[in-house]
């Protein structure tokens, strides 16, 4: 990778064009180059008080309290627990010991766990010159100092730099011990807090900490074997569990400061354009109305309370500037129908063999899917709270990208990135919703007119569905042959609107490159096929779209693994039995034969019962489903799952096993009954009654079995979501004979 | 001017009649462990006990909870943690969390109803409440064994 690109502040790409054949991360730039300053190497430097150390970017001790700090967003996955807990591990801590804090932005929290995305290697290969390309990707990814939550990057990213950490700053810590009491480090041991000495007296890490900070840190640490662990990999504690089930855990729109006055507002549902002008003569005279304010795409209430500001911004009379993408929604489909051309190509992601000459062999099968643009929503709606002075910006707000947040704040109100604080919350939930910048922008520009008061913005939750920037719109068109009983060809061609360029462009970069989301389920194909071939189309002039939990596998996945359980039907195979001898990788025939194995696969059901299997790799994890669904007279209920994923080591088994149930839940919720279509150019679903995914009644037993055969540590946040939805579609066609070939599900059969 | 009970303290709030009690708890009074989710009772991430009654707060207007108890999550276990609380915890159901709150208040008022509910019960009852993370099953979990726990099984 000699020619990996070059940058300059704050406007620099990465991208695949130095290696060629396969895919690559995508180019995405990061605003600034990372600085070689002190503050830059460790950003707790900075503001540490007298008699504290700061051993690494994640420890910091003072006499007082130690603590760690999570530099991935928490946005449910469990980060702000796990992150810790790795340093815990190897710093001899015990929870009750530390405080966790979330990252100040900063290049000293980079994310290395990219590199195996941005690498053009597929997950499994461990060729010298995938590492090779993998090892470029980390020195590009320092340069650039990229902080950023996503793409399930947070295990891969922390597994081992955390653990050294923690290890960084015990040895540093024992050798501080040791020189101020005459003995070897050799002699030292460490337990829950303290250094031991060797008559047993134990001297606590804060009574260290101000002679530690004066000691060359010890870099030269040897990582403790798991079998070692004393917390990780066993069933632990989430730290934040009891504040969570106390009420006391403050997520972003908790927050509060004196003087603050409540904001809500009404933005032009046609994304990304302005608002022409307004009449707020009516919202003007409500009660608890204090200031009504105009921003770029809307208008913005300030109230002395949320439910206020939000009623009054409702009697709004707005004229918005119209939609560039197309107003109605069948237009839409006609567009994503008509980019199957040169002219649209993304990338040729695979052409192996003669595809061309195997699909005039034997019996050809085709298909059509569709996947719709569906919204994020988690829970906790977009909010924040902000202040504006003539001297910078303070933020406080639940974001997965904060570097970002300071550039689009400050762009917003005419400021530099570095006169923007930014604090990290709690997040209720985001699903790849906190990477977008709505809240963050709109906050800037209100707090910008009101300078010197606190502003918390909330917004409606029909405001956050009209403002959510979807999951791309996706369309699959596959090919493919059997002959003999065998697969002899396949063409699979995706055209989408492009999620991740899209998130990049609004980041501030303008990538060249393919989106290289839209090759997964495609590219990463594992099953073998002597003739394959396979396309992206990147569909223009749609609505934006953004990375949605698992992101291109979200769509991709349900059209290649419904392809291939139509392919194997048509050769009259077992879908199971099939796809186990298909499968080139050991480690990915190992899961199909688990989740088999767990299910008790023994073929066909009868009874109106039927059962469906799914494989896709995401982000480098390995997940095969197994659904199993009873057409009832109610219509389809969802019986039981069966999920064996493949994480290389699982970290914190409770949340891994509860990870992976969310994400099967979040894969069949909306594949059963979710959507969002456009008419008169914003979307016509503003509420969880119009967009409603699972339901407890709905949600099926879910057994989960990690494997640890991977040769790295992987993350578990998105990749099950991929497998469900088609396992439930190939489920469906086993119990009724009826293929499902277009996502919500509901339109085409009822569900309990 | 309104007043009303919040877990044994007296509160006084002039706000105007419509206003939903979730804002009066989360902007008036400041009480934000009650969440804000959909605003139209779709969701349930608001629900509080009014005389200890399960209701979604969202929907209750100052006017009708005036001179009434209000009970959050803060009181439900009189000063330690409710059975709920426990098993909740002992089940680790919540990944965000932010729905949790109006499960656990949820539950507990099945659990005074039914004090060992069936998973049919559970469902029946609990799919009034969204969890976009997707921890149903653990919940349905956790309502059991805090059934065992408060005796109910």
């Amino acid at each position: 990778m000699a020619a990996m690109p070059g940058f300059s502040r704050r406007t620099f790409i990465f991208g695949s064009a130095a290696v060629a054949g396969g895919v690559a991360f995508g180019s995405y730039g990061r605003a600034q180059e990372a600085s070689s300053s002190a503050a830059a190497a460790n950003p707790l430097a900075a503001g540490l008080g007298p008699e504290s150390a700061a051993f690494n970017p994640w420890v910091e001790i003072s006499p007082e309290k130690i603590i760690l700090i999570a530099q991935h967003a928490d946005i449910g996955q469990g980060m702000g627990s796990i992150q810790p807990m790795m340093i815990a591990e190897e710093l001899d801590l015990e929870p009750g010991q530390f405080e966790v804090r979330f990252a100040a932005p900063s290049p000293a929290y980079y994310n290395t766990g990219f590199a195996h995305e941005l690498a053009p290697f597929m997950a499994p290969d461990q060729s010298p010159e995938a590492e090779k390309a993998r090892a470029a990707a980390l020195e590009w990814l320092r340069k650039a100092g990229l902080q950023m939550t996503g793409g399930s990057s947070a295990i891969p990213d922390t597994y081992e730099k955390l653990r050294r950490a923690g290890a960084m700053a015990r040895e540093t810590l024992k050798a501080t011990a040791a020189k101020r009491n005459g003995v070897a480090v050799a002699d030292l041991r460490t337990e829950a807090g303290h250094v031991i000495l060797p008559d047993g007296t134990k001297i606590s890490y804060g009574a260290l900490a101000a002679d530690a900070a004066k000691m060359p840190p010890v870099t030269e640490v040897k990582l403790r074997d798991p079998s070692q662990w004393r917390l990780l990999g066993k069933p632990m504690q989430r730290l934040d569990t009891r504040p969570k089930v106390t009420g006391e855990l403050q997520f972003g729109i908790d927050r509060k400061m004196d003087g603050m006055v409540y904001a809500a507002v009404k933005l032009n549902p046609n994304k990304g354009q302005p608002i022409k002008s307004y009449d707020a003569s009516k919202a003007q005279a409500m009660p608890g109305v204090q200031k009504i304010v105009k921003v770029s795409n809307g208008v913005a209430v300030i109230a002395t309370n949320s439910w206020y500001a939000m009623k009054a911004a409702e009697q709004i009379d707005c004229e918005w500037e119209p939609s560039k993408y197309p107003a109605e929604q069948a237009d839409h489909w006609k567009v994503v129908s008509a980019s199957f051309t040169p002219e649209f190509l993304g990338k040729q992601w695979r052409n192996d063999g003669n595809v061309e000459a195997g699909l005039k062999e034997g019996k050809l099968v085709e298909a059509e899917y569709r996947a719709p643009y569906v919204a994020h929503q988690p829970l906790e709606p977009l909010s924040g709270l902000g202040i504006v002075t003539d001297h910078g910006m303070e933020i406080w707000l639940g974001h997965q990208t904060p570097q970002s947040v300071q550039d689009i704040a400050a762009a917003a109100i005419g400021m530099k990135p570095e006169q923007v604080i930014f604090h990290n919350e709690w997040s209720g939930g985001s699903f790849g919703h906190r990477l977008e910048f709505e809240n963050v922008r709109v906050l800037a520009e209100i707090a910008n007119q009101m300078r010197g008061t606190p502003v918390k913005l909330v917004f409606s939750r029909e405001q956050d569905f009209l403002q959510d920037i979807p999951r791309q719109i996706a369309m699959g068109r596959y090919k493919g042959s059997i002959k003999d009983g065998k697969i002899v060809a396949a063409d699979f061609q995706v055209a989408a609107t492009a999620p991740f360029k899209g998130l990049l462009e609004r980041m501030g970069t303008h990538p060249k490159d393919p989106d290289s989301q839209l090759a997964v389920g495609i590219w990463n194909m594992y099953y073998d096929i002597p003739n394959y071939h396979a396309a992206s189309y990147e569909v223009q002039g749609l609505s934006p779209s953004t990375t949605w939990r698992s992101v291109g596998a979200s769509a991709n996945g349900f059209f290649t693994e419904s392809f291939i359980d139509e392919l194997i039907h048509a050769a009259g195979r077992d879908p199971l039995q099939a796809r186990i001898e298909l499968c080139k990788i050991p480690i990915y025939r190992k899961l199909l034969e688990t989740v088999g194995e767990m299910a008790d696969w023994k073929g066909p059901l009868g009874n109106g019962k039927g059962r469906g299997v799914a494989f896709v790799e995401a982000f480098g994890t390995g997940v095969a489903e197994i659904v199993e669904v009873t057409m009832t007279d109610q219509g389809i209920r969802i019986d039981k799952v069966w999920v064996a994923a493949d994480v290389g080591k699982v970290v914190d088994p409770v949340n891994f096993e509860n990870q992976v149930q969310g994400g099967v839940v979040w894969g069949l919720g909306h594949a059963m009954n979710c959507e969002l279509t456009y008419a008169k150019g914003g979307v016509q679903q503003t509420n969880y009654n119009h967009h409603e995914a699972m339901r407890m009644y709905q949600c099926p037993v879910i057994a989960v079995r990690g494997l640890e055969n991977d040769y790295t540590a992987r993350g578990i946040g998105e990749p099950p979501v991929p497998p469900a939805a088609p396992a439930l579609a190939n489920a469906i066609f086993a119990a009724t004979g009826k293929r499902i070939r277009e996502m919500p599900f509901n339109k085409f059969i009822d569900f309990v | 001017m309104y007043e009303l009970t919040v877990n044994g303290t007296k509160h006084r709030v002039d706000v105007v009649p419509e206003m939903p009690l979730l804002w009066v708890l989360r902007d008036e009074l400041g009480l934000t462990s009650t969440k804000y989710g959909c605003g139209i009772a779709q969701c349930g991430v608001c629900t509080v006990q009014i005389d200890g009654a399960a209701v979604r707060s969202c929907q209750a207007r100052i006017a009708d909870v005036a001179g009434k108890s209000v009970t959050t999550i803060e009181a439900v276990g009189g000063g330690k943690l409710h059975p709920v609380q426990e098993a909740w915890i002992e089940h680790q159901v919540a990944q965000c969390g932010y729905c949790q709150i109006g499960q656990m208040m949820q539950a507990i008022s099945l659990l005074d109803v039914n004090p060992n509910p069936s998973d049919e019960d559970i469902n029946r009852v609990m799919s009034g409440n969204l969890c976009r993370c997707g921890t149903y099953e653990r919940i349905r979990a956790a309502i059991h064994t805090a059934a065992a726990k408060m005796g109910g099984a």
